[in-house]
């Protein structure tokens, strides 16, 4: 047993690559030992700005020998096919063994040499592996055919223990050489095998752990700002953004001028963070301090006092920027701007971001008329609506896209709008996606329904629904949002009548089933079953989904316990045997009047050939408990469906599991007498149809 | 900062030239067009294309009719310049290369903190792409390192490697300003006091701006924008690539100029770069054809 070192030195490989990279590693890694008939006793994987690299632990040092047996022809084939079988397999026809009439080759493979196999396996890893983006180089890349890498490939060591593992991909030859710190370590650094690798970095002052790094930067960076008596925004994200930018992390706490405080704290950590990669602070009462955490990738010097300083100049350009749009903005009201929006194009077939304005401040401002949304006034709802985009124009947004809508509800603020109008400019764009934070400020959520009801309906109804992955307009994201809205908020209206008023086109159909698509998606994650939305939701007639909803979740509760499962079981035993006697036509066998003592007469029953006639003395005594069940349960069932008490209703059904159970029990429906068969299916029937009121049983899986 | 006396900008400009004429170059001189930036030189366009070798350093005048802030923001110009150096192929040590002009002009990295960050280039105008990084020194821009994948909708076979060295930030830098108007841009002698950049291009940026926001004739140049197209048409029927491509850069700037002027839609944005990348386009094509190159 032993160790290898695998490291594949590079320029710079990109931060956010970089985590994926390491587990793309290992599996190819492992992928190709396994291929081979080798595995290692565990695999550990580095990654820096300039190196890839792997250790594997206790390897074998050779593979197992292996005996192969292939099947060959029948003793007494045709010579062509024995021909054929011998060139195969490389051997004469007095080197095979034959058993129970046929032939076999026998090959004896012997194990191969650990390092035979890696020296293979290293340049098929490195020309598959997946890097989201790769590129040519040098003078090798007069070729398209030329290797290709993240950036360009510098090196490789391979040591297997001790040894060096030899290959060579592109001209580049493993050896047992490498870098330290581009900055503070010149030369190139001998490693003697795994075990040292690790330490002899450090010493070159790169630490290849990429949890080290992390680890360093977020408890540097608290440290700077605790030394500050501040306290640090944690951000892991920048954490690992860092620790992919740098082999030799130090923390260090910068300031800027407490005058850029003004600029609303969103747009100072954006450019912080986003623009720079630094950390931003807060003072002792949680507001945003005037300091920064930047990361260098030396120890400077002067204590980084160079690079303090520059990073501080830095911000503050970035800053007087961000201020100057800040008071630019400030000086033009948002009806001005909004007004700008008639140049901007919404998109080619759909008019401007002004014509889209307009049509969201109309369905805002029916959303409140007709009380689906309540709470705001149609004035609010239009006004907020108005002004949901004018910050689109602004000099602040058209540099930091990110906060359209944050924007817009300050300067709103700024000019004296309420806050419901300037939450709900803030918020409108809400939720972004699954998880986001729903609004249930009612101006916020009449504007948020409407900008994207809009968005649906203008898009499907000029014929540009997302296709398979393709989803340019965001809409799937668009339709969760308006779901959440509508659910989180219990917003009850008919699907189709919100649909209509954004007066987009007549047929909704395709986005209507879209929407129902959506809708098992989000609430699949939410652990509701898309068999029990489908069996609501085919009972057709009702389009109001949060009722809807409502009805699915009672279903799913009681046809996840034992009772309603024995009910779904009933029901599919007595759908089929109706099935069955039908030839298949399910709704064609009538079923037995509710509390009838003679059923006869219906057209349906005469085309089954028979007619019912006799007492309940007749009845057998299952009959008579079902019938008489039916009887109590239909109403009651009904009565509590009209005032939306679907556990109500399933309570109801619930008293029918024992007679039904009872009835298939001791009945035998297909009786020879063709008149008590028909009762009985008549019975079936009505427990059929009572079930299948409260939802579409047959469309229940299980 | 070194106890030595910063360079001006000037020296600045000498230093590089001096380094990477060193580095076998040849130093030329800026295209005399005027174009958005250093890439729309033909020493890099074109020469980027085809097998031949080719390595060259030069500054080029750089145009941003939308940048133009008046002479005002102290970050901003509508008009500055940027170093270029191309190489190709690329060399393996592009990067220690690069390392050492920063070191030539002042840059200690073991007192700054130089770092390569990932920035993909691509310039639709060009049908350009290539991947790098953009080099930040303390946390600022100061160049744009870049490996060429294609040009012009071609492979490049072999990959030059070309810098962009932004001067006006380098030097702010290097000589800590904190507006580039008082970036010290030659060197004092006892009877001759130094100038700045702003006592040189404040009056440019300030007319310039006026020019491109407020004055420039949009008719004439949406003239101009399509003579200069179909000048650009007539020179590729001719195979004359480098005339075509000429006029591919006076569109591009054209162009630049009317979005100053803000008269030309987000749509029709896309439609008028189109319009510029086909000319860019061909012109490479032509080019490509020319030489014998084109497969």
């Amino acid at each position: 047993m032993t160790d290898f070192l695998l490291e594949l030195r590079s320029e710079e490989i990109p931060a956010r690559m970089q985590v994926k990279a390491k587990e793309d590693l290992a599996r190819l890694f492992n992928d190709a030992l396994a291929k081979a008939g080798l595995a290692a006793a565990s695999v550990e994987t580095f990654a820096t700005p300039r190196r890839l690299a792997l250790i594997a632990y206790g390897l074998p040092l050779a593979t197992e020998a292996v005996s192969e047996e292939t099947k060959g022809p029948k003793v007494g084939a045709p010579p062509q096919a024995m021909e054929g079988f011998l060139r195969k397999s490389g051997l004469s026809q007095d080197q095979l063994i034959e058993r129970d009439g046929v032939y076999y080759a026998v090959v004896e493979k012997a194990g191969r040499q650990t390092a035979d196999v890696l020296a293979e396996a290293i340049p098929a890893i490195i020309r598959a592996f997946p890097w989201p983006k790769s590129q040519r180089w040098g003078a090798a890349s007069v070729s398209t055919e030329s290797l290709r890498w993240v950036r360009p490939l510098q090196g490789i060591v391979a040591l297997l223990g001790d040894a060096v593992v030899h290959c060579e991909i592109d001209g580049i030859v493993s050896g047992a050489e490498t870098m330290g710190h581009r900055f503070h370590h010149s030369g190139a650094i001998t490693i003697g095998n795994a075990g040292d690798y690790i330490e002899k970095l450090r010493a070159a002052h790169v630490l290849v752990h990429f949890s080290e790094r992390c680890r360093i930067i977020r408890d540097g960076a608290n440290a700077a700002a605790k030394a500050a008596g501040l306290h640090l925004v944690e951000d892991e994200g920048l954490v690992i953004e860092n620790a992919g930018l740098t082999e030799w992390p130090v923390p260090m706490l910068g300031r800027f001028e407490s005058a850029f405080l003004d600029v609303p704290q969103e747009v100072i950590q954006l450019t912080a963070r986003v623009n720079q990669k630094y950390f931003v602070c807060q003072d002792k009462t949680g507001k945003l301090a005037n300091a920064f955490v930047c990361t260098a990738n030396i120890d400077a010097h002067d204590k980084g006092a160079a690079i303090v300083a520059g990073n501080e100049k830095v911000l503050a350009a970035r800053l007087s920027d961000a201020k100057f749009f800040w008071e630019q903005d400030l000086k033009v009201a948002l009806d001005s701007q909004a007004q700008k929006l008639a140049q901007i194009t919404f998109q080619e077939k759909l008019g401007t971001v002004a014509d889209k304005v307009e049509r969201v401040a109309k369905i805002a401002r029916w959303l409140v008329t007709e009380r689906i949304v309540t709470g705001a006034t149609a004035d609010q709802a239009e006004r907020a609506a108005r002004l949901c985009k004018a910050d689109l124009v602004t000099g602040m947004v058209g540099e930091f896209p990110e906060l359209q809508g944050i924007m817009g509800g300050y300067y709103a603020r700024a000019q004296g709008e309420s806050d419901a109008i300037a939450d709900a400019i803030r918020d409108h764009y809400k939720p972004v996606g699954q998880g986001d934070d729903v609004p249930t400020a009612p101006v916020t959520v009449a504007v948020s329904l409407a900008d994207k009801l809009d968005t649906l309906a203008q898009f499907f109804s000029a014929g540009m629904p997302p296709t398979g992955s393709k989803d340019p307009f965001a809409l799937r994201r668009a339709a969760i949002g308006f779901l959440s809205l509508l659910l989180q908020n219990e917003l009850r209206c008919s699907l189709k009548d919100m649909l209509v008023a954004t007066g987009a086109g007549a047929s909704f159909d395709t986005l209507e089933e879209f929407l129902v698509d959506r809708l098992k998606v989000q609430q699949r994650e939410a652990g509701v079953r898309h068999d029990l939305i489908d069996a609501v939701f085919s009972l057709g007639g009702e389009d109001d989904l949060v009722w809807l909803l409502s009805r699915v979740k009672a279903l799913q509760a009681y046809i996840t316990n034992a009772e309603g499962t024995n009910l779904l079981a009933a029901y599919k035993r007595a759908a089929n045997i109706l099935k069955q006697a039908d030839g298949g036509e399910k709704s064609s066998v009538a079923p037995a009047q509710a509390g009838a003592h003679h059923v006869s007469q219906s057209g349906t029953t005469d085309e089954m050939g028979s007619s019912l006639r006799w007492s309940d003395a007749d009845l057998g005594i299952e009959e008579s408990a079902l019938r008489t069940a039916l009887d109590a349960a239909e109403p009651k069932a009904a009565a509590a469906l009209s005032v939306e008490d679907f556990e109500g209703a399933m309570a109801a059904l619930a008293t029918l599991r024992a007679p039904i159970d009872a009835f298939f029990e001791g009945v035998m429906v297909n009786d020879p007498d063709q008149d008590k068969r028909a009762f009985r299916l008549g019975l079936l029937a009505r427990f059929r149809d009572a079930v299948s009121r409260v939802a579409d049983f047959s469309k229940i899986e299980g | 900062m070194s106890d030595i006396a910063p360079l001006s900008f000037q020296d600045l400009i000498l230093t590089l030239h001096d380094y990477w004429g060193k580095q076998g170059c040849a130093i030329l001189q800026p295209y005399d067009m005027e174009m958005g930036a250093g890439t729309f030189h033909t020493a890099t366009t074109l020469r980027a294309l085809g097998p031949a070798p080719w390595n060259a350093a030069f500054v080029q005048p750089s145009r941003r009719p939308t940048d133009g802030r008046y002479g005002e923001n102290p970050n901003r110009l509508g008009a500055y310049y940027q170093y270029q150096v191309i190489l190709k192929p690329s060399p393996p040590n592009l990067q220690e290369l690069y390392l050492g002009s920063l070191e030539a002009i002042g840059i200690d990295p073991l007192l700054h903190d130089i770092r390569f960050v990932e920035d993909d280039w691509e310039s639709p105008t060009l049908g350009a792409w290539g991947l790098g990084w953009e080099v930040w020194c303390d946390g600022m821009e100061v160049t744009q390192f870049t490996y060429f994948q294609q040009m012009g909708g071609f492979d490049c076979k072999p990959v030059s490697g070309e810098l962009t060295y932004g001067l006006e930030r380098l030097a702010m830098y290097i000589q800590n300003k904190d507006s580039i108007f008082d970036l010290v841009y030659n060197n004092a002698t006892a009877d001759r006091p130094a100038v700045t950049y702003g006592d040189i291009f404040r009056e440019n940026e300030q007319q310039m701006s006026t020019y491109h926001f407020e004055v420039a004739d949009t008719d004439m140049l949406f003239d101009a924008f399509k003579k200069a197209t179909a000048e650009c048409e007539s020179c590729l029927q001719h195979a004359l690539p480098i005339p075509a491509y000429e006029q591919a850069i006076k569109a591009s700037h054209i162009f630049n100029i009317l979005q100053a002027r803000g008269v030309i839609s987000v749509q029709e944005r896309a439609s008028y770069m189109g319009r510029v990348r086909d000319l860019a386009k061909g012109s490479c094509q032509a080019w490509m054809d020319k030489n014998g190159w084109a497969v």
